[in-house]
């Protein structure tokens, strides 16, 4: 072997060496921008909680089918894997877009408003993208959708065109110049992914959320539970809370001031309980800040509006059952058993939230930072109607609250719903 | 009208009289055992209060005919139907509410802690059937019927129906309305457990008079000595159980 050809060799072998090691690179730094796009869009699909609707319990990730009943009829959800016949396998990132955005599917159909199209218009294309991109990467499941099963006139999807007339407005998030990155960044979240007024906004005849009434509380349909106005300091207001408190509500699911139970729990635990510190301080710090409404109702002081019997069975019941964990003075042992003093979704308007946890008791989510939350015993099967109404008016009265007092009726009727 | 108003005013305070009078002392009765109660705020026992007022304090139960002892059954029987009620996969609205959003590690917690306790049965319920229908149970419970190809309850939950560790639960200390519903909703397909899932290839042979005579005698039965578990694979199972493996 001659030393010129040798050198020759050699040289090649470095070059091509060079070359692949360049390459490598260039491939390794498209692989990263990957995995990091498909990070993102992991962490935006639970931000934005797809996994709830669009996933059976126990069943496989995205592969839909779950009903979710309306007011109009029972709704199906789709199938959101990238099956190519029965998923969004043949699906672009465009029409994925389309569907966030305008809240038409793939064919142009117009979508039904349970997909918080209306909300979803305000995330970015690159944020959009990035959760299309994540959801391509999921195992392509196959099962065929289920038709919606809606009543006469609500089947007709033309009606649609009027609903979206009054509700929605489709755009992307536009940042306030006067606000901070960061109530901004929490703004985003909240009115976007989070879609939080999907159920914190009353709902009308119409199903429709009114943008005035934004955030002002309302009944979830067909699940029996009450979402507290966002607004009003006499209900989930967060106007006196500290930043730490909400926080803490929305990642961990129990706070000093409040714990969240039912549909709210299920949120915490399938997408708040992910999002990042950086980001929970955002939405605490956007939803402190909504304009707040610290009204008092005038009147008399509600407890001289309650039979001094039913206050006293209350009592009874109260120091029997509850005082272990709440205390004699409703202090609770927050954060593992929630305040009854001093807590507004004790006292307002709407007593069902409280009435459903006397009947069926119920666990704090359990999250990362909350692994092993303590929980309430549910009491319908010791506690007639009289006395659930009894003990729940009592809590209402005591110790500075102004609650209304509750009537056996209003027991009953949550006592018979269905718990779901 | 002034009358009137205190008419009824006097009406509703005797209705509510009325409803106290009969409301108050029924409460006063409550059992002790369905009564939450802790020692320490951060500990296992004071994390599992929701379950009380149904379970009992330590899982032996409580005076209503319906919810199941906990207590002392193994902690993988428990875990299953843990997750099963959280998963939707056994159906009892109330559980299913309860856990839904609890993670596994949590759930096996919950189980460890419940097949650890070993507080007192309470006595055995004195049955309305027949002596006849009785040691037909008992036959049933202690012998199958290899005719049917069904096998006796001892051979996989031990003979003294204590279960075996890790999947298989006591049969003992139960009410009979509960025993009869397992069975029934094993039959129907509506209660499942790990395939091959043995329990419902045997309730599949049981004609409801059967369900009816087992459940009744299993609940007249006294708890035996030593109510603990078998150990694992201590006997050899007649059928196959997914839950076993």
């Amino acid at each position: 072997m001659s030393l010129p050809s040798a050198s020759v060799a050699w040289r090649t072998a470095r070059q091509a060496a060079l070359l692949v090691g360049a390459l490598t690179l260039a491939v390794l730094a498209s692989a990263q921008s990957t995995t990091d796009i498909l990070h993102k869009g992991e962490y935006l699909a639970r931000a934005g909680d797809c996994v709830a609707c669009h996933t059976v319990a126990g069943g496989k990730q995205f592969a839909g089918g779950r009903a979710m009943p309306t007011p109009f009829g029972n709704l199906y959800v789709p199938n959101i894997t990238p099956d190519d016949t029965t998923g969004i396998g043949k699906w672009s990132s465009d029409d994925f877009y389309k569907t966030m955005h305008q809240g038409r599917s793939r064919d142009g159909s117009l979508l039904y408003p349970a997909m918080p199209f209306a909300a979803y218009t305000k995330v970015t294309r690159a944020d959009s993208d990035a959760i299309y991109a994540y959801l391509m990467s999921t195992p392509p499941v196959r099962q065929l959708n289920r038709a919606h099963e809606l009543r006469f006139p609500y089947n007709k999807r033309q009606l649609l065109l009027g609903w979206r007339a009054l509700y929605f407005t489709e755009g992307e998030y536009q940042p306030d110049v006067k606000q901070t990155l960061e109530w901004n960044r929490g703004a985003y979240l909240v009115q976007g992914l989070g879609h939080c007024s999907m159920c914190h906004t009353a709902i009308n005849a119409l199903g429709g959320s009114s943008e005035s009434k934004k955030f002002q509380g309302g009944m979830i349909p067909n699940q029996n539970w009450y979402a507290p106005s966002l607004t009003s300091n006499r209900e989930a207001g967060l106007g006196d809370w500290k930043i730490e408190d909400i926080m803490s509500l929305l990642q961990a699911g129990v706070s000093h001031r409040g714990t969240v139970y039912g549909p709210m729990a299920e949120v915490v635990y399938n997408s708040l309980q992910y999002v990042t510190d950086e980001d929970i301080r955002a939405m605490a710090v956007y939803l402190k800040a909504l304009p707040s409404d610290n009204r008092r109702v005038e009147g008399p002081d509600p407890a001289q509006l309650v039979q001094p019997r039913v206050l006293e069975l209350g009592r009874k019941i109260y120091s029997v059952q509850c005082a272990m964990c709440h205390g004699a003075e409703g202090k609770g042992a927050p954060p593992a058993f929630p305040p009854l003093a001093n807590n507004q979704s004790i006292a307002m308007d709407s007593p069902v939230n409280s009435i459903r946890m006397v009947l069926n008791g119920g666990y704090a989510p359990g999250t990362q930072k909350n692994p092993r939350p303590h929980g309430m015993p549910p009491f319908a099967q010791l506690l007639s109607d009289a006395e659930v109404a009894a003990v729940v008016t009592y809590i209402r009265v005591s110790w500075d609250n102004h609650g209304l007092p509750v009537t056996p009726k209003q027991a009953n009727a949550i006592r018979s719903a269905t718990l779901d | 009208m002034i009358l009137v108003r205190f008419q009824a005013g006097l009406t509703n305070a005797l209705r509510v009289l009325c409803a106290a009078a009969l409301t108050v002392p029924l409460f006063a009765l409550a059992d002790d055992a369905a009564i939450p109660a802790f020692k320490t705020l951060d500990s296992m026992e004071a994390r599992v209060q929701a379950c009380t007022t149904c379970h009992g304090q330590r899982g032996q139960g409580t005076d209503n005919a319906y919810f199941p002892r906990l207590a002392g059954k193994p902690a993988g029987y428990l875990y299953n139907q843990l997750l099963s009620f959280r998963d939707g996969t056994r159906k009892y609205a109330p559980m299913n509410y309860l856990v839904a959003y609890l993670p596994d590690a949590y759930l096996k917690e919950m189980a460890d802690h419940f097949s650890k306790e070993r507080p007192d049965f309470m006595p055995p319920t004195a049955s309305t059937r027949s002596p006849a229908a009785l040691e037909r149970g008992a036959k049933l419970v202690l012998g199958g019927d290899p005719t049917r190809q069904i096998p006796a309850c001892v051979a996989c939950h031990g003979a003294a129906l204590m279960g075996m560790e890790p999947g298989i639960p006591a049969l003992i200390g139960l009410r009979s309305n509960y025993l009869a519903a397992q069975l029934s909703r094993w039959r129907s397909k509506e209660r499942r457990a790990a395939a091959p899932d043995c329990m419902q290839r045997v309730a599949s042979r049981l004609t409801d008079g059967d369900i009816a005579n087992v459940s009744a005698w299993l609940a007249s039965r006294p708890a035996p000595a030593d109510p603990t578990p078998m150990a694992r694979d201590a006997v050899r199972l007649p059928i196959a159980c997914g839950s076993q493996s």
